[in-house]
């Protein structure tokens, strides 16, 4: 039985009645990593022993008559750079390679209690940095749905669309979570920044980190909201507030709801098929009840500038701890303690790392800091102001998950013009609003995905408009091909 | 020669003592045993995160109220970067351009003139770990080891105006801060352990001229007489540099205690940017009314207002209680002292001269001091009611040092007792005039001298124990 095809909530239910364990749904998971993860290569690190022990005891409390909950044995990837108590948390850098972590982060203890079952950790761009994980110390993922293309910035939702993990964990600081999910057509949601705790996740950009889900539907979407978010007293950024029942907003009805449409979001710079199929789902949702309303996001052209500035000044100090004096890379050669860090960030750190690093610094610098990083946090002012405006005409707003497919990657692309990819995503980091991606359509074999971006805190409604299209189209239930030459 | 005026102002930081770190939870006690006191936050593992301690935020408050500043209500943090080993992050959370405190000041008394000094600021940060060199510094050693126990400990930076002209002044400022910072109990405010640090900028300008002259840092005073000596020798130093047609630039130096000479760290152009921008991790702190009126409310008697009062209840004059309330300790044992003592010059006499030269002899404070205040009340009662000669006084005190009896039962032990029974002293008296003709003569003859021979003869004869205002007076009746 290919069970690793199910949602986590058709399994729940297949436990429930005793159709199958979790010890055998974690072996036939495992049994797919050792089939398709070559050609692949979602992941970096596997626990199969801990995984499995975590599945004997869920089977333990199903044979038991115990109740269990709606993610126990459901088999879970991690993204590498959220932290799993023992577990090696690499960042996908030779930086980290072997580093062990010695505390569970926030969600992997919700999880924990949860008796998830945690398969491994997928592989991403080097330290978040980047839209592709070609930069990876663990070489590059491949897109199951044609393995000449790239993932996007990281694995985890490739791992969940080649059968290899149910659903995934993943962060989301400009997009690397929605855009990898919208490449597998996958169901990716990053909730407001704040509502999920950042507490062991290794920080890239802090004040837009935001660990979220990936999921093969919106119901399991809910049900991982469900669990991970909530109030963290060891995360000064976390949101004081109840976290609601998310389940109880799948509900297939859009009518009357406002739905914004951006025209920024529309123009030249976005692939005419994708903007076809974006369309498409619109006339959906007009002919499903919904107000479509056009607004206007004037700021967005600033947006992927402004993250740049704001992003590597906060990395250039969250990895200034990467210094070979603790733990990680470290060169022996060096004859001091400053050039063995120097050697060592030298040697740890892949090149677009490095690049940024330097970006970072340069922004931060005096003399210019004035110019670059107060405007760019001028610009992300602006940018959640015309969020605010927007949201008095609309209660949702629909665009483009990408602004390109996943094949685009394949030819020459100048950096910038490639930071630039991020401009659909990275608004909703710079505002620190709740987002979501669905699959909505297919352009030469490739999915595409569409974004519903909510007001602060209003997960509740992106996902009753993402339930609403998913139960009247088919998209989401298509299977990867694992077709293309690697 | 060209005469000039010394400009100074501080920067002192001191270490809070809160139970915790200011961002963790880990213990900020001082340990000897390294890297125990230490978590995956303050070691900076990747996927930590910094919450801030509020006991921080209340001290630092306090401190502010004592130095007459004005809380700011609205904090927030920013990130200071730059790389050393002791640092786990590469950056020390601090505040930039929102500190705290703003515009206080702390009042300085130099040879009997007021002077106002003001506070810039105060600001909260943490602190960094320790580095242990195999040689002398990290660039001239096989290796260093490294005790992150320190790391993450609160400090508060107090970042005086430019105010003072001396290093007299610096060092009454100095001594002021360290009361206050002691009397609030924010801080245990030992410099050479460094939980309270200082450095000084230092310039000197033409006399008469308005704009200051280059600046020098200088890091590493770790004492009062550091402070002193390095501020001298570099006022010395410039003055050189520009009599002989030099240009100071810029610097930061290093006290060479050893040495006695200040020595370049780095200039101007190699100075460090630290880059500062606001830290994401946290979110600002807002400080109400409420919490600000709350502390003040709970502010203890700070030096000077127990200055005033050991004036006016036990009539000291100002030097001596200036130099009681400079420590708290010794303020305390004061206070203790003159529950039970009928003198409280006489505890202010004792605790100025004998005690003091006691202390710094052995190079301890009054806390470890091991006579009670009530044996020093004890003491000085014994002198004041006549039983015990100042001399024999201090005969009794090195007694008490040894194991701290009561001056009662050592003046019993060691028979001390002062003679004031009339009988005695006059049987004395006569016997010392029949044995000393000449000297009576002398005496009658006007000799004023004479009368102190006798006396010294009369204290011999009693071993020292004769009330010695009763012998004056009976020889002197005696022979007129």
């Amino acid at each position: 039985m290919d069970l690793f095809k199910y949602t986590a909530h058709e399994l729940h239910e297949k436990f429930v009645n005793k159709e199958i364990t979790a010890v055998e749904l974690t072996n036939c998971v495992y049994d797919r990593i050792a089939e398709v993860d070559e050609q692949v290569n979602a992941y970096i690190s596997l626990s199969k022993e801990e995984a499995l022990a975590q599945a004997a005891k869920v089977d333990e409390k199903i044979a038991a008559g115990e109740a269990i909950a709606p993610l126990a044995g459901i088999p879970v990837v991690f993204k590498d750079n959220i932290n799993i108590n023992g577990q090696v948390t690499s960042c996908a850098s030779k930086m980290l390679a072997g580093v062990h972590t010695v505390f569970d982060a926030h969600v992997t203890e919700n999880l924990r209690k949860e008796d998830a079952v945690f398969l491994g950790k997928a592989n991403m761009a080097e330290f978040s940095i980047g839209n592709t994980t070609d930069n990876s110390f663990y070489g590059a993922a491949h897109n199951p749905w044609n393995l000449n293309c790239t993932t996007g910035g990281c694995a985890t939702a490739a791992a969940v669309a080649a059968g290899e993990a149910i659903w995934a964990l993943a962060s989301d600081t400009s997009g690397d979570l929605r855009q990898p999910a919208a490449y597998a057509g996958c169901v990716g949601i990053k909730p407001t920044y704040g509502r999920v705790s950042r507490l062991g996740l290794a920080a890239y950009a802090s004040s837009m980190d935001q660990i979220g889900a990936v999921t093969k539907d919106v119901t399991d979407a809910a049900t991982v909201l469900n669990v991970i978010c909530g109030k963290d007293f060891r995360d000064s950024t976390s949101w004081e507030v109840e976290t609601p029942d998310f389940t109880k907003a799948l509900v297939a009805d859009v009518k009357g709801l406002r739905i914004g449409v951006p025209k920024e979001y529309f123009g030249a710079n976005v692939d005419a098929k994708i903007k076809a199929e974006v369309e498409k789902a619109i006339e959906q949702y007009k002919a499903m009840g919904a107000e479509i309303v056009e607004v206007s996001l004037p700021h967005t052209a600033y947006a992927v500038k402004a993250f740049y500035v704001i992003a590597n000044g906060e990395a250039g100090a969250n990895f200034a701890r990467y210094d070979g004096v603790r733990y990680g890379y470290r060169n022996m050669e060096a004859q001091s303690a400053s050039e063995m860090t120097a050697r060592s960030r030298d040697e740890g750190f892949g090149e677009e790392v490095k690049l940024r690093l330097m970006f970072g610094t340069h922004v931060l610098s005096k003399g210019y800091y004035e110019n670059y990083y107060v405007r760019a946090m001028k610009v992300r002012t602006l940018i959640r102001n015309d969020f605010e405006e927007a949201f008095k005409q609309c209660d949702v707003l629909l665009t483009p998950t990408t602004p390109v497919l996943a094949e685009a990657y394949n030819t020459e692309m100048d950096a910038f013009a490639k930071y630039e990819l991020d401009f659909t995503t990275v608004t909703a980091n710079l505002a620190g609003l709740p987002a979501i991606t669905v699959p909505c359509g297919m352009v030469d074999g490739m999915p595409v995905g569409m974004q519903l971006i909510g007001k602060v805190l209003d997960e509740a409604t992106i996902l009753k408009a993402a339930y609403t299209f998913e139960q009247a189209t088919d998209f989401h239930k298509a299977m990867a091909p694992l077709g293309g030459n690697k | 020669m060209t005469k000039y005026t010394t400009v100074i102002g501080l920067e002192v930081h001191a270490e809070l003592k809160t139970k915790s770190k200011a961002f963790c939870t880990c213990s900020a006690e001082f340990t000897n045993v390294p890297n125990t006191h230490v978590c995956p936050g303050c070691l900076g593992l990747p996927g930590t995160l910094p919450v801030l301690n509020k006991q921080v935020v209340e001290f630092a408050i306090r401190a502010g109220l004592a130095v007459n500043c004005e809380i700011q209500k609205y904090n927030k943090f920013d990130r200071k970067s730059y790389f050393y080993p002791d640092l786990c992050t590469n950056y020390q959370i601090s505040q930039l351009d929102k500190p705290i405190c703003l515009a206080g000041h702390i009042d300085i008394n130099v040879d009997g003139e007021e002077k106002r000094i003001g506070v810039t600021r105060i600001h909260m940060e943490q602190d960094a770990g320790k580095l242990v060199h195999s040689g002398a510094t990290i660039s001239t050693s096989d290796f260093s080891a490294v005790d992150y126990n320190r790391a993450g400990v609160a400090l508060i930076e107090i970042v005086s105006e430019p105010d003072m002209r001396s290093a007299e002044e610096a060092r009454a400022y100095m001594e002021n801060l360290k009361a206050i910072l002691e009397y609030t109990d924010v801080c245990d405010c030992k410099m050479q352990e460094g939980s309270l640090r200082c450095d000084a900028n230092v310039s000197i300008m033409p006399e008469g001229a308005t704009e200051f002259g280059t600046r020098v840092e200088i890091k590493n005073l770790n004492s009062f007489r550091a402070l002193v000596r390095a501020i001298d020798y570099e006022v010395q130093r410039q003055k050189e540099v520009l009599e002989d047609g030099g240009r100071l630039i810029q610097e930061t130096r290093t006290w060479d205690d050893a040495n006695g000479v200040t020595l370049s760290m780095r200039n101007k152009e190699t100075a460090e940017d630290y880059r500062y921008f606001p830290d994401a991790d946290l979110v600002p702190v807002i400080i109400d009314d409420a919490w600000i009126e709350r502390v003040r409310a709970e502010l203890p008697e700070l030096p000077a207002q127990r200055q005033a009062r050991l004036m006016e209840e036990h009539g000291l004059p100002k030097y001596d209680a200036s130099i009681i309330v400079s420590t708290k300790a010794m303020a305390e044992y004061f206070d203790e002292a003159v529950k039970t003592a009928k003198d409280a010059k006489g505890v202010s006499n004792w605790l100025l001269g004998d005690v003091s030269a006691y202390l710094n002899n052995e190079g301890i404070t009054i806390s470890e001091f091991k006579v009670t205040p009530a044996h020093l009340a004890e003491l000085v009662n014994l002198t004041k009611d006549g039983v015990l000669s100042s001399k024999l006084a201090k005969k009794v005190f090195v007694e008490m040092l040894k194991d701290d009896k009561a001056p009662s039962a050592l003046v019993k032990e060691l028979g001390l007792e002062q003679v004031s029974d009339e009988g005695a002293i006059m049987k004395l008296v006569e016997e010392t005039i029949a044995e000393n003709p000449q000297s009576v003569a002398d005496f009658k003859a006007g000799k004023d001298r004479a009368i102190g021979f006798l006396v010294g003869q009369i204290m011999k004869k009693s071993k020292g124990k004769a009330n010695p205002g009763m012998v004056q007076k009976m020889l002197k009746e005696k022979m007129q």
